[in-house]
This record gives structure tokens, sequence and C-alpha cells, in this order.
């Protein structure tokens, strides 16, 4: 049974509330203390900056953004077909799991300054490779464990029923795994921007956001470097949000 | 595919015997044969779960195997519906291996656990087997919506199991069970975790959709009231070994003829306490049929009496 879902106005008024009355305090702190702008500029002087470069900022999340979606579609789909791949074939699985899993103890970024002698460091490709890699870890061991949850009566139908494996796949496997798959992606998703945008502290062209960053702080704009900075949390929550909801109507349907 | 798609008990030219492929008058539903089956422990001997057990159940039958837990009922089912295979002996399904008959779909299977697919609707759950072997859509669609009109859930075809109750649940996981008029129907305790209440009804329910059916019916069961209200013939057995002790004939007449009012039938008290009778182990009062009226001192284990 699903629990009731709470008023609209309680899940969008009050996160905003909050949220105004958080950013009035902040104001309030900056000015009231005169705290320098290179310690922490006020909420409104980086709305303004953010309004003022709204084309630059948003030139940035274009180019971020886009490195991220490419990476976590080229590491979802990897993740999800190696992860069916194993599950239907025991061996691979063993012989995988210890590289998967030291893939994922490997700090992805570092492997940046290596992909852009690989690629050209005027390309994108070795960004959207490291959230390709961020992306595929989760996606992998979600999905895995997913094709793992077949429950014993459902497979005892299948069998019943003298399905071929394929079709025990489509109408039992893959629907169960589905929520699984869909959690992993919404782990993933952050994860694509946060490493794409750090792959670009490690060179590569301009334009991205963590480029945009940087670049901003060295020449003391820092209340510009705080607009890319919301920027990037926009981007950030964007891609969260888009894989919460499309979980959120994946999963309704799966309890029981 | 077309004459499995029959309304149940509708008018099928060449009559009332159900299914495609028309079994032969002397060949049973089911025969068990010297069946064994033994559980590899570890290191230790293992569990014989079955030893020894030989059953016929003739088509249109209606045949419960009663026992305490362990006994071994849902492992005969399970062999029975080649889910498992037998450590030694045979099974044959309308003659052919059990294996041959799961493949030609001989039977319709109902678990303890309705084990409906949460993503489909009560629509859609019952089309399953259908979608699996192929019939067209217009067919199922048609199917389907006889089937839960048979099993009362016409207001909730649309439905997930979610938003059921257990017993509507189960009565959605009969309904699949039905959805290719099987002339043999296994069914491991459907009703065992429903109440009382719902239980009794849904018993009645299934005596008029085997009157309607005319499948053969292998039915596993810890309740003895459940057993002789449903039953042709009762299956006693006995754990550890599995063995079947003794089988006991109900004759509370055709199917068609049950009702409510059965449950007060005197034939029915007699062979209720024939079945307790033998269930816990008095030798003397099995083969007589009569009541002894002697309160039993102790219940066998996982034995509902009531
Ligand atoms: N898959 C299995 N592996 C090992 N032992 C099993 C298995 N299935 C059943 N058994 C054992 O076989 C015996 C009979 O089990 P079961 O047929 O489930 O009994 P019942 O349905 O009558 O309660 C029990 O002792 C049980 O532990
Ligand atoms: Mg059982």
């Amino acid at each position: 049974m699903r629990t009731a879902q709470p008023g609209l106005l309680q899940t969008v008024l009050a996160p905003i509330v909050f949220g105004v009355a958080v950013i009035l305090l902040w104001q309030g702190l900056v000015t009231g203390l005169a705290i320098k702008a290179f310690i922490l500029p006020a909420p409104f002087a980086i709305g303004a900056e953010f309004a003022g470069n709204l084309n630059n900022v948003a030139g940035g999340m274009t180019v971020t953004g886009r490195n991220s979606l490419i990476g976590l579609v080229i590491g979802a789909v990897l993740g999800i077909a190696l992860a069916i791949v194993a599950a239907l074939a025991r061996l691979l699985d063993e012989m995988a799991a210890p590289i998967v899993a030291a893939l994922s103890v490997v700090p992805i970024v570092a492997l940046a300054p290596v992909l852009y002698t690989m690629f050209g460091a005027g390309a994108e490709t070795a960004r959207q490779l490291v959230a390709a890699l961020a992306v595929f870890v989760p996606v992998y061991f979600n999905t895995l464990k997913g094709l793992r949850q077949v429950r014993p009566v459902h497979r005892d139908l299948m069998r019943a029923y003298a399905v071929t494996s394929w079709q025990a796949t489509r109408a039992v496997t893959l629907p169960t795994a589905l929520p699984f798959v869909f959690t992993g992606l919404r782990i993933a998703s952050s994860l694509a921007v946060i490493s794409a945008l750090i792959a670009e502290y490690f060179g590569g062209p301009v334009g991205g956001l963590g480029k945009s960053i940087t670049s901003a702080a060295s020449s003391s704009n820092y209340g510009l470097a705080w607009a890319y900075v919301l920027g990037s949390i926009i981007l950030g929550l964007a891609f969260y949000c888009a894989a919460l909801i499309v979980e959120k109507l994946v999963t309704r349907r799966s309890g029981g | 595919m077309t004459d499995t798609l029959n309304v149940p008990g509708g008018d099928v030219p060449g009559g009332d015997v159900p299914g495609g492929d028309v079994p032969a008058v002397d060949v049973p539903a089911v025969n068990v044969h010297g069946v064994s089956r033994i559980f590899a422990a570890g290191k230790g001997p293992g569990v014989t779960a079955l030893d020894d057990v030989s059953l016929d159940v003739a088509p249109g039958e209606f045949v419960s195997l009663i026992g305490p837990s362990g006994c071994g009922k849902s492992t005969l089912l399970r062999l029975i519906a080649d889910l498992d295979v037998p450590t030694s002996g045979s099974i044959e399904v309308f003659g052919k291996p059990a294996r041959q008959a799961r493949i030609d779909q001989d039977y319709g299977i109902a678990f303890q656990q309705a084990g409906l697919l949460p993503w489909r609707t009560v629509a859609g759950n019952i089309e399953l087997p259908l979608e699996l072997h192929g019939v067209g859509k217009a067919a199922r669609r048609g199917r389907a919506a006889e089937l839960i009109a048979l099993v009362g859930l016409s207001d909730f075809a649309a439905h997930y199991p979610d938003q059921l109750s257990g017993g509507m649940q189960q009565r959605v996981a009969i309904a699949r069970a039905l959805a290719e008029s099987p002339s043999l129907l296994l069914m491991d305790e459907p009703f065992g975790a429903l109440d009382e209440m719902t239980r009794e009804r849904m018993q009645n329910e299934l005596v008029r959709i085997c009157a309607e059916t005319q499948a053969a019916v292998v039915f596993v069961t810890h309740s003895i009231p459940e057993a002789v209200f449903l039953s042709n013939r009762v299956v006693v057995l006995e754990p550890r070994p599995g063995r079947i002790r003794s089988i006991v004939g109900v004759g509370l007449g055709d199917m068609s003829g049950r009702g409510e009012d059965l449950r007060e039938d005197e034939g029915f008290f007699r062979s209720l306490s024939e079945v307790r009778d033998l269930l816990h182990g008095d030798p003397d009062s099995s083969g007589t049929g009569l009541p002894t009226g002697v309160v039993p001192k102790t219940g066998a284990r996982g034995v509902e009496t009531r």
C-alpha cells in the first residue's frame, strides 16, 4: 500500500519559506558583520551577478550539462547491458566483479589528466568519459542486484508456463529489476554532473561551469564565481529531480 | 489455441470435456508411481520428503492432500507440476511424462502466495499465460473478462494487486490458473493465508468453478473441513518419511450438488472425523469410516482440527 502524499502546500511551500528565510539571514549577516566578498559574498550580490551574466552562466550550464548527459547515457547503457550479461553468465559476473569493485574505489576524476592526453585537450571527450565511468559503477551494481530479486514464486510460475528464458527475462526479471535500475540512475545522475564539472579543473577547453568558476575566482570576481556555483547547483538539482521523478513513476507498482 | 479459449462449461461442440487434447477415458489425469524424493542435506543422509508414494487421480476428480507440515504435500504437488524431479519413481499426467505435460500446458497452477506481478493490472495478470503462449490481443481480452466475471472481480479489472485484499489477490491467481482451461488444476494451500469467512466463501466458489470446468484438481491443504468439503477423495499423508497413510473416499456427491448446507450434512461430519482420526494416527478407526466420539487428546502438528 502506498502512503498518502503530503499536500502540495507542504511539499512546495515549506522549502520555499525556509529558503527565503535562510537567504535573508545570510544577507543580514554579511551586511551586518561586513564580511568581505572573497570570504562570502552576499546573496543579493550573487543574484545580481547571476542575473547580469545569465547568458554566460546558461552557456556554462549547457556545456557541462551536455557532457554530463552524454556521460550519463553512455555509463547507464554500458552499466545496464553489462549487468544483464553478468546476470545471465555466472562466469562473467565472477570475472567482472573485482574489476568493477576496483573501478568503484578509484577516484575517477583522477583519470581526467590521463584521458586529456589520450583524447586531446581540445575535446570534451575526456569529461564525458569521466562522467560515464562515474555513472557506470552505481548503475551496474544496482541493476545486477535488481536482476537477482525475482521471487521464487515467479520463477516457478515461469517454469510452469514452459517459456523460453528470454520470455521469462522480459516478463518477470526485467520488470522486477527496473526500480533498482532507476535507483542506480538517480544516484548516478548527480555523480554525472559533479564528475563532468570537476574534470574541467584538470584541463580541456573553456566554456563549462568548472572552468568558469576557476577563472572567475582567479580574477577576484567572487560574485561571478558564486553565480557559476549557483548554476552548478541548479544543474545538479535538475538532473537529480528528473531522475527522481522517473524513479517515482517506475517504482509505483514495485511493491506487493 | 482457439479451443482452449472456450468459456468454462460453455457449449463446446463435443461436449463436456475441457481442454484441447482430450484424454482417453481410462487414462488417469495424474499417475504417481512409486515416487520418492530425497533432498540432499550437506554431508548428512538427506531429507526423505517422499517415500514410495503412489496415487492416481481420475479426470474430473477432486483430490486433497492433507497432513502435518513437512510431510511432503508441496513436494508432491511440485513433482506433478514438474517444478522438481523425483529421486526415483515416475509421474505421468494424462498419460505423458510430467515434463511433457508441463511443456504442453496441461495443467494450471496456484500457489500459497498469489504470486501476481505487481506491475500488471488484474486483467494483465490473468492475460499473462495467454500472452506468453502467443494468444492474440482480442482473444486475450475476452478470455480475461470472462474469468474476471467468474471470480467476481469485474469492478476491479483495471486495479493493481496492491489495491486488492489478500482474498481478492488469491481469486486473481485462481483465475490466472484457469486461463487456458486446463484439464488439471494444481493448488498448494491457495486459501492458507485467508481468514475463515473469506476462506469458506472461496471454497464455495471453487466448488462452483470445478463443477463448471470439469477439471481434475489436486489440492493441498492442512484444514480437515476444507479437504472434506471440497474433495471426492482425501489423501492423508504422514511425515518423516513422507508416505500415504490412507485415502478417504468422501462421497458427498457431485460437485454441482455441493452447497453451503453440505457443511451441516451428517456425511460431512462422518468423513471429517474419519480424516481426523487418521491424522492422529489411530489405526483402529481407519477404514471404518465411523466417528469414534472420542475427542483426540493431541492434534497432529500443523493440522487444523476445527
Ligand atoms: N528444496 C528443498 N530442499 C531441501 N529440503 C526440502 C526442500 N523442499 C522441501 N524440503 C523438505 O522436505 C520435507 C517436505 O516439505 P514440503 O513438501 O514443503 O512439506 P509440506 O508442504 O507438507 O509442509 C520437509 O522436511 C522440507 O524441509
Ligand atoms: Mg507446503
